[in-house]
């Protein structure tokens, strides 16, 4: 404690999945100030993060360890991007807008109820200034928004669901003045008010949305903010950070971690797993002088790597640029709500002007024309398209968020509800992604607990597969002596008086299969063969996704020979060993022949077609790159999430379909009593609160509909 | 009349009052962890050693 009060505290965030629980919270809060270089450390539970003030020296291996040495994994997060920082002050104006409206908006209605009781006279006008004060203030703050919005798109020629609100909530703000300063019997900024906070309500219900899967793919971002221990020149070993890594540097990577950087193997030998970067899903041997990429994961032996292009001009560079292509089509979907606008404002307008001028015509004078006319522009203020969208959509999003899927905004819903054909890819996203052993049902009972003993003493990505299925099979570790770890060949140990190991099988396996042997007193004893597996319910998955209407396919980077057995077992057609750009060619042809593709996949390969599919979904395994580029991510070994998030967007376009039914409904009925003119601020009120609430409490009934 | 002129300002000055408090919270974070708040209370109490 003494030495992290004397230097300087730094501030560093860590994102930690595993937080579950309170005793989580105790554990972690308690537990990570007990290490000397930490000061404090606070828990985010709603976005699983831990905020740390530390010591400046402390080292980030170290900050890891210290989560580790409690049994939680945390990842740091580095610096956010700019934009995060621009979408979360959005968010926290919209706030401040909402309660401004709320508070300016519940006063005024105090005043309007004894106008509307018959306050009379000098009275009445005393509490429509009095309103006029509150509401004006509150329009040019709580209104930016909308008249930002609407200004952005009349200056590019275009209208928007913003232009007319914005035209509604000036002219009606200017002629209730204009009634207040000539005494007149009927002022709108009540209804002016109101309307301003039901739509900022939806529009903070929106961002909030986006916030709170944006904090989840963050927490999820694995390989961002990792880093690699690079050797300098005295032999000495220090952690530098994936963005300080320089070309040149030497990177020592043990068996188990990812590359931090292209490189050249410059030391030792081992086997590569390209999965997430070709989709591959048989490791490749590497030795001296072969080239390696970041991403890729170092499997057996330590290595090290000398490195060539770090941080953005990696080989994956090429697939940053066709990403970058592939997601400037998906900016051209307009969202359903402008969509309706493009229609609806014009409309509206008209009618507006139609009544104005049929008012003039019978000889009613300026003056009330114009009331009526905003009475008019009031009632039909796109209150359900503002309000009943995002409602509809949040509550979608949270209760997909609690069968495990992340879904980044409200259009993505929009999309997926459209999909009619799925591309999918293989390794990860079909299967795990991960060796399981297969045949650890052939091992005598005798050896397991020995086998767990020896697999989880080692961080090999075997023993560690090893090491979750016997621990699942409640299998407990017997007690070995003199355990000791031999990069590129396995674990050794004392054993009941007997020379044990498990590591590298003595005589080479048939092609690259992977596996490893036990051996007692150097006879092998037993042989486990690892396989990446199918999910546990992809078959149940695939055949809702049929049912559904969307006819899958595989799209693999993989070899025929790798995915046949896949596509046999699933009654599905697959396309074999596409490259990135044969993945975007194939969802280009599928587009151009009038479906709407999902695709699916996890792999930096994946990422320029997840960026080009109609809509994407990405497995909380995948790269960085595709859970970036895909609208949803679905957590787990369970794939019928998939299926629940199409099923879920299907609904929440059912309900906002029925909600624009609703409100042109509404209209139907309230409009023709104010084109006759009895829509007095009172009726107003009553129709727009009462409109409001239907949608909303339409849209609640998604609550129910996972189960 | 009269008690209008008194009831008025209090009644917009307690709107402004709870207006204010909940910039405050919002400033000061209390909305940041609402899941986590409602599991703090499990939290048992940390010995005393505060720096």
């Amino acid at each position: 404690m003494t030495t992290a009060a004397a230097t300087a505290l730094i501030e560093r965030d860590f994102a930690v999945p595993d937080i579950r629980c309170a005793g989580c919270i105790a554990k972690l809060e308690q537990g990570l100030v007990r290490d000397s270089r930490i000061a404090s450390a606070r828990v985010n539970f709603t976005e699983k993060r831990v905020h740390l003030s530390c010591a400046a020296d402390a080292k980030m291996p170290d900050l890891i360890g210290a989560f580790s040495l409690l049994g939680f994994e945390a990842h740091p997060i580095g610096d956010g991007p700019a934009d995060v920082d621009a979408q979360a002050a959005t968010s926290r104006e919209l706030v401040r807008a909402v309660a401004v409206s709320g508070f300016a908006m519940m006063n005024i209605m105090l005043l309007s109820v004894s106008v509307w009781s018959g306050a009379a006279g000098a009275t009445r006008d005393l509490f429509h200034w009095l309103s006029a004060l509150i509401a004006i203030p509150t329009v040019a703050y709580a209104g930016r928004p909308f008249f930002r919005s609407a200004w952005r798109a009349l200056s590019h020629r275009q209208t928007n669901m913003d232009v007319p609100i914005a035209i509604g909530v000036l002219l009606t703000t200017a002629l209730s003045l204009y009634e207040t300063a000539t005494s007149g019997p009927h002022a709108y900024f009540d209804s002016v008010v109101m309307l301003l906070f039901f739509l900022l309500c939806g529009r903070w219900l929106d961002s909030v949305m986006r916030d709170r899967a944006r904090g989840g793919v963050t927490a999820l971002l694995r390989n961002m903010g990792t880093g690699a221990m690079v050797l300098d020149d005295r032999g000495a070993t220090r952690w530098v950070d994936a963005t300080e890594l320089q070309p040149g540097m030497v990177m020592l990577v043990a068996a188990g971690e990812r590359l931090a950087a292209d490189g050249l193997i410059v030391g030792g030998a081992s086997q590569i797993d390209l999965s997430l970067l070709t989709g591959e899903s048989a490791p490749v041997a590497a030795d001296i002088d072969d080239r390696v990429h970041a991403g890729t994961l170092n499997l057996d032996a330590p290595i090290r790597v000398k490195v060539t292009a770090a941080g953005t001009d990696t080989a994956i560079a090429d697939i940053a640029r066709l990403m970058g292509e592939a997601a400037q089509g998906k900016s051209r979907y307009v969202r359903i709500a402008d969509r309706a606008a493009r229609l609806y404002a014009p409309a509206v307008h008209l009618l507006a002007l139609l009544s104005f001028i049929g008012w003039m015509a019978v000889g009613a004078g300026w003056h009330h024309s114009l009331l009526i006319a905003v009475a008019v522009l009031i009632i039909t203020c796109p209150c359900a398209l503002g309000l009943a969208v995002p409602a509809a959509q949040i509550v979608a999003a949270g209760a997909l968020m609690r069968v495990g899927v992340l879904i980044k905004d409200g259009s993505a819903l929009e999309r997926l509800a459209e999909v009619d054909r799925a591309l999918i890819d293989k390794t990860g996203t079909l299967t795990l992604g991960r060796p399981d052993a297969i045949d650890l049902d052939r091992v005598d009972e005798m050896q397991r607990p020995l086998l767990l003993a020896l697999a989880q003493a080692s961080r090999h990505p075997l023993s560690e597969a090893l090491t979750r299925e016997l621990a699942a099979r409640g299998v407990m570790p017997d007690a070995v002596d003199n355990i000791r770890e031999t990069p590129g060949f396995g674990v050794e140990a004392i054993w009941r008086g007997h020379q044990v190991s498990l590591g590298r099988p003595q005589v080479p396996l048939f092609g690259s299969t992977l596996a490893t042997e036990l051996a007692i007193d150097g006879v092998p004893a037993a042989t486990i063969h690892f396989a990446d597996r199918l999910r546990p319910d992809a078959g149940a998955a695939i055949d809702a996704l049929r049912k559904a209407g969307i006819e899958p396919t595989i799209l693999s980077g993989d070899r025929a020979e790798a995915v046949a057995p896949i596509a046999r077992e699933l009654g599905m057609t697959a396309q074999t060993g596409m490259s990135p750009q044969d993945k975007l060619s194939a969802i280009a042809r599928q587009s151009a022949a009038g479906h709407k593709v999902l695709m699916i996949g996890d792999g930096l390969n994946d990422g320029p077609a997840l960026a080009a599919g109609h809509a994407s979904i990405a497995p909380g395994s995948a790269s960085d790159a595709g859970k970036n580029a895909a609208d949803c991510i679905f957590l787990g070994d369970r794939m019928m999430p998939v299926v629940q998030a199409i099923d879920m967007a299907r609904r929440t376009q059912a309900i906002v379909r029925q909600n624009f039914i609703l409100a042109i409904g509404y209209n139907v009925f309230a409009v023709p009593l104010a084109i006759l003119g009895h829509v007095t601020p009172l009726v107003a009120a009553v129709a727009m609160s009462g409109s409001s609430l239907i949608v909303v409490g339409n849209a609640l009934r998604l609550k129910a509909a996972i189960r | 009349m009269n008690g209008l002129i008194f009831l008025i300002p209090v009644a917009l000055g307690l709107g402004l009052l709870g207006l204010a408090a909940f910039f405050w919270s919002v400033r000061k974070g209390q909305f940041d962890d609402l899941d986590g708040a409602a599991l703090r209370i499990f939290v048992e109490e940390e010995e005393e050693k505060e720096s």
